[in-house]
């Protein structure tokens, strides 16, 4: 019952976006723009500063990341069908998930672009280790997103929403950046250090199980009148 | 107001305004030098501050899942004084390193953790003021996520850092707390509870002019 | 040095000291052992962080005496406009 009706929510909105494509496209878009603008601003005659791409691969997901989660709920809000949405027989962590799912597909699309796109600008061997760097993005996108979706769909009925997601946003995902880009810098160093690569993954992935628990659990009381 | 408060408040202020007397008589300290006075308002401060951060942390989860109002004008309350107490902290702290260490500021696991808590302590009232209808349990969640939060940006700074070699040493010296330190402590502990007590008043009356609109209206 | 112990202290609550040394030492220096130019008058930090901390909390003792006050002004005016509505 829960896993279905996760499954029609993440299906209804793959549905519109597929149709409009709107939020993927403005999205990648944006994130693209942050990282030229990091290029021209870093990048001096052709060398890059050391670490500079992590941090660029990050800030991009997590700039784009606040605009999509801005814009999904925006879409819901406009065309009233977030009340819509809580009005149906569905249990409301379930909408949650659903949306959470919804917003690590396009996010995990976004960075599919992102990090060849830095790896090029930035000359950084960010494709050397396929593997980790999936785990570390998969993990650091879901706690990003895991807050963002919370939050953004708390901030639906705000006035003031599109100044307050990131303001409340960034504080909360400060360790996640953090280990995201630590994590994402091991895998640029010549030797791969196995032991704190495996830290970093596994405080992501507490991150993850933590706040995802604590949203599910928040989200009954959070969105009652 | 309750019958101690105008007492307490006496109290406070006549132990707010002689805690720089007792602290000019403490005994001054040779290595650290003129600079060192600073902690004993520093150290207060920053207790008062995690204090408070818990208080309206555990507020708003009473608040969340309770639904009581009494609580939420705590949380609101706490969260106020954490971004007075923090920032009291936040600025007396790096006055003193730029003597004692001779940076202002350094990305250490406490800084750093103190510093995301008090910017969230900083968007729970943004979202207070600016939220509109139903921010107060936006708020309230704020509050959990940002306690949740803590330990997360404690040990990732705290692993981050120590990655680097870092070349402070901490001396493990004997400790014993002198008396004006104690002095400062119970001024800003009395401190804390007064001006909790008057935000919770300001927050009852703002509830009682709701309540009057409502009446009027009808 | 019971005092630095005490700074040391404020570190583990407080969340605003960094026990950095320039890069180049591996040991503990005391401030008072350094060369004359890395020593920074004491004093104007000293009354900057008093007058900070007065300034704070007066600042904010102020800011809710003025809402509170407004507060209650309103309060008390719309109480008597209810009587008066209820009397006629």
């Amino acid at each position: 019952m829960f896993l279905r009706g996760v499954w029609l929510v993440v299906r209804k909105d793959l549905t519109v976006e597929v149709r409009s494509r709107e939020i993927a496209y403005t999205t990648l878009f944006f994130a693209v723009s942050c990282v030229l603008i990091f290029a021209f601003a870093l990048v001096r005659e052709g060398r890059a500063p050391d670490e500079a791409a992590p941090a660029v691969l990050w800030v991009a997901i997590a700039f784009a990341g606040t605009l999509a989660l801005g814009r999904t709920f925006e879409r819901e809000r406009q065309a009233e069908t977030l009340r819509a949405l809580l009005l149906a027989p569905v249990d409301r962590p379930a909408i949650y998930a659903g949306k959470l799912l919804g917003m690590m597909a396009l996010l995990l699309a976004a960075e599919f672009v992102l990090v060849p796109l830095v790896a090029l600008l930035f000359q950084a061997p960010l494709l050397g280790h396929p593997f980790w760097l999936t785990g570390i993005l998969a993990t650091g996108t879901l706690g990003f997103a895991a807050v963002g979706t919370l939050f953004a769909a708390m901030l639906v009925r705000a006035r003031t929403r599109d100044v307050l997601l990131p303001v409340l946003l960034y504080p909360i995902t400060v360790p996640v950046i953090i280990a995201g880009v630590r994590g994402t810098a091991l895998l640029l160093e010549p030797e791969l250090d196995v032991a704190l690569l495996r830290f970093w993954l596994a405080l992501l992935v507490t991150f993850d199980v933590v706040f995802v628990t604590l949203a599910l659990w928040t989200f009954e009381p959070l969105m009652t009148d | 107001m309750p019958k101690w408060f105008l007492p307490a408040a006496a109290l406070c202020g006549v132990m707010f305004v002689a805690s720089p007397v007792v602290i000019a008589g403490a005994p001054y300290e040779s290595t650290m030098g003129l600079v060192q006075k600073i902690f004993y308002f520093h150290m207060p401060a920053a207790v008062m501050f995690l204090v408070s951060a818990v208080i309206c942390g555990v507020a708003s989860a009473r608040f969340l899942f309770r639904g009581d109002p009494a609580q939420d004008r705590l949380g609101w309350a706490a969260a106020e004084l954490t971004v007075l107490f923090g920032i009291i902290a936040l600025v007396t702290g790096p006055l003193w390193a730029r003597k004692a260490w001779g940076v202002w500021w350094q990305w250490d696991v406490r800084l750093t953790s103190s510093l995301m808590g008090w910017m969230v302590a900083v968007a729970y009232l943004l979202v207070r003021k600016y939220g509109g209808p139903g921010s107060e349990k936006l708020a309230a969640g704020l509050a959990l996520f940002g306690m949740a939060n803590v330990p997360f940006v404690y040990i990732s700074v705290n692993y981050w850092r120590t990655i680097h070699p870092t070349t402070s040493v901490v001396p493990t010296l004997p400790t014993s707390m002198g008396g004006p330190l104690w002095f400062c402590f119970a001024t800003f502990l009395l401190l804390l509870v007064l001006l909790l007590r008057l935000r919770v008043r300001l927050g009852e009356a703002h509830a009682r002019l709701d309540a009057l609109h409502l009446a009027l209206d009808e | 040095m019971w005092c630095l112990a005490l700074a040391l202290v404020a570190a583990v609550p407080a969340g605003s000291v960094a026990q950095d040394q320039p890069a180049a030492q591996d040991e503990f220096v005391p401030i008072s052992e350094l060369p004359p130019q890395d020593q920074l008058p004491a004093a104007p930090l000293l009354v900057a962080a008093y007058a900070f901390v007065w300034v704070a909390v007066f600042a904010y003792l102020v800011s809710i005496a003025r809402r509170l006050r407004g507060v209650q002004q309103e309060v008390e005016r719309l109480e008597s406009d209810l009587a008066k509505g209820r009397r006629t």
